[in-house]
């Protein structure tokens, strides 16, 4: 095994880095507007209905009729699909939204020091010990299953994710120079946090937010797959291959296309959020 | 290293506490009458109120904490209520699946995710680099339990090497037992390997900028003996951090690949339970989950001291 030195100086290497950063934006925008794309079409056109069930076809294969064939009550699978993507985005938003309202306020309360740090930490600590998976389990024991429950288990977990990122780069920003300067001319620590610190770390959450996006789909369909979160007849592609499972034999590529959408979906919004940290923070792309 | 320990020791005891008490106030006291719950609504009121009385669910809160919490330390936690058997014993014959998938998928995401990103980062921006990244991404970009379907049709239903499911039980022939569980391992460590060796190949990249490395190279060692020498254990402590996180989300994958491999561990345990209104199960199970990634955390805490002597300076 040859090996070569880390250099930074090297040009040409640093250029290809480059490149290859920029596709990374560029095939995860397309990607996510993929994603999107499918949900909204959804809304409003279908190939088939995503609900209603034909005994008849049940179990094609792929055809000029189905494209992606039928399932096991003869629904069309890229229909289905194509639904199942609503799902998918919308579990995503609300369930960052939770966590970036709450853990961003928190991270920027716990950004001031002093004992209120100290609870939101170890609080943010305590969290990661119950994965969004066993939140979710806690509460469909509780509640019942639903995708209510899964979007608060996930947002759940993805509080303290944000509220240690904003807390972490909130400090940051109260130690420049410019905060000092704003404290000299009388502003508060609300104000300051509110027309400094909040503008300046928002890059970092956006970026954040597209990462905690992905994972909330995973976190999604594993739950859908279970059962614990989408219900039937809500298409969804987590319960999708629940039910292709039961048909491996018979008709395997049933359990092949909502698993390539989920890789796709995560894939392309990873590739987003690694390519606008690039974008937006030059800093850390020589690290990389 | 003596208050340091003492201090992460008194953490780790509030936090299992902080826990329990979670635990309990979201299956005990949210649901309201458990043993409502267990039953389910068209249950008779006298059979109800029997179990309950049976259950000691009559009794105040507070003390109902303190029996749970006693009974967890010594090992009482009661019958199941779907199986009629002591919970403690279902754990722990579940337990004996769940512990060696947990540690034969940890070992296998260690591994590989040592090796690829070792290699990647001291062939830094070259082909071999630039193809496991991508690899990588798309490794963190699959849910686990699509994977094990994965492996399912290609080694099950295609090639016939494996069983599509189910576990013949350690009594046997272990090597049988081993083979059941090597399919769901490798689905669970694939993708947490992908974001360890991203993990992996960074830290070592940062160490390979180091001063003491080039002093190192320039002394006239090897990349490779700098690599091990100098380099690894330098880089082991964002590694060691992050495996320790990932250890929740193994925990949580197991649930999840135990369903779908049929295997009879403590997540297809919880979720039986779950279906079957068993909430003495369900409730004994969350928290052992909780308090195995609990644990996992301190020793990794622990551990850092070790690798850093550092740490112990710096301590909170």
């Amino acid at each position: 095994m040859t090996m070569a030195p880390a250099t930074l100086g090297d040009a040409p290497a640093r250029l290809i880095t480059r490149l290859r950063q920029q596709h990374n934006l560029l095939a995860g925008a397309l990607l996510s507007l993929l994603l999107v794309g499918a949900a909204t079409l959804s809304l409003v056109w279908t190939p088939w209905s995503a609900f209603e069930i034909d005994m008849a076809a049940k179990l094609q294969g792929p055809s000029s009729q189905h494209w992606l064939g039928t399932d096991p009550f003869g629904r069309d699978v890229a229909s289905l699909l194509l639904m199942g993507a609503r799902s998918s985005i919308l579990v995503g938003v609300i369930a960052v939204s939770i966590g970036l309202v709450l853990g961003t306020a928190a991270g920027l309360a716990a950004a001031r020091r002093g004992w209120v740090e100290e609870l939101i930490m170890r609080l943010a600590d305590f969290t990661f010990a119950f994965p969004a998976i066993l939140s979710a389990i806690m509460m469909t024991a509780v509640f019942g299953a639903g995708i209510v429950n899964a979007i608060v288990a996930i947002g759940i977990f993805n509080i303290p994710t944000f509220a240690r990122i904003s807390r972490a780069s909130a400090r940051q920003i109260w130690a420049r120079e410019y905060v000092l300067a704003a404290r000299t001319c009388g502003k508060g620590p609300w104000r300051i946090t509110i027309d400094h610190v909040l503008p300046n770390i928002a890059s970092v959450l956006v970026v954040q937010a597209t990462i905690q996006f992905a994972m909330a789909i995973l976190a999604e369909a594993a739950l859908s797959y279970l059962g614990l979160g989408t219900q039937p007849p809500q298409p969804s592609w987590g319960r999708m291959l629940a039910e292709a499972q039961t048909l491996l034999y018979q008709a395997p590529l049933l359990a092949v296309f909502p698993g390539v959408a989920i890789a796709l979906a995560v894939l392309g919004l990873n590739l987003l959020g690694d390519g606008l940290r690039d974008l937006l923070d030059p800093k850390l792309t020589r690290k990389r | 290293m003596g208050s340091y320990l003492l201090k992460r020791l008194l953490t780790l005891i509030a936090t299992l506490a902080a826990a329990s008490a979670l635990v309990f106030v979201v299956l005990e006291i949210l649901p309201g009458d458990a043993a409502l719950i267990m039953m389910g609504p068209d249950a008779a009121p006298e059979a109800v109120r029997a179990l309950t009385a049976k259950l000691g669910l009559d009794q105040p809160a507070p003390q109902r904490y303190a029996q749970w919490v006693g009974g967890l330390l010594t090992g009482e936690l009661g019958d199941s209520y779907a199986y009629s058997s002591p919970v403690a014993e279902l754990i722990a014959e579940r337990l004996t699946v769940t512990v060696p998938l947990a540690l034969m998928s940890m070992l296998l995401t260690s591994t590989l995710a040592l090796v690829i990103g070792v290699y990647a980062a001291s062939h830094h921006n070259r082909i071999g680099d630039v193809g496991l990244m991508g690899l990588t991404q798309l490794g963190i970009a699959i849910p686990n339990f699509w994977f094990a379907i994965v492996l399912i049709l290609l080694f099950a239903v295609h090639l016939q090497w494996f069983a599509a499911g189910g576990f013949p039980g350690w009594g046997e022939d272990p090597a049988q037992a081993l083979k059941a569980l090597l399919l769901p391992a490798i689905s669970l460590a694939v993708v947490q390997s992908a974001i360890l060796a991203r993990i992996t190949r960074s830290a070592v990249l940062d160490v390979l900028r180091e001063d003491y490395v080039r002093t190192a190279r320039s002394k006239g060692l090897s990349l490779r003996a700098t690599l091990w020498g100098h380099v690894l254990r330098n880089a082991m402590i964002p590694v060691v951090t992050i495996m320790g996180l990932q250890f929740a989300n193994l925990l949580a994958g197991t649930i999840v690949v135990e369903n779908v491999f049929y295997l009879p561990g403590l997540g297809r345990l919880i979720f039986q339970s779950i279906a079957n209104r068993d909430v003495i199960v369900v409730r004994n199970c969350v928290m052992l989950l909780a308090a195995m990634v609990i644990v996992v955390n301190f020793v990794v805490d622990v551990l850092y001291a070790v690798i850093d002597p550092r740490v112990k300076a710096n301590d909170l």
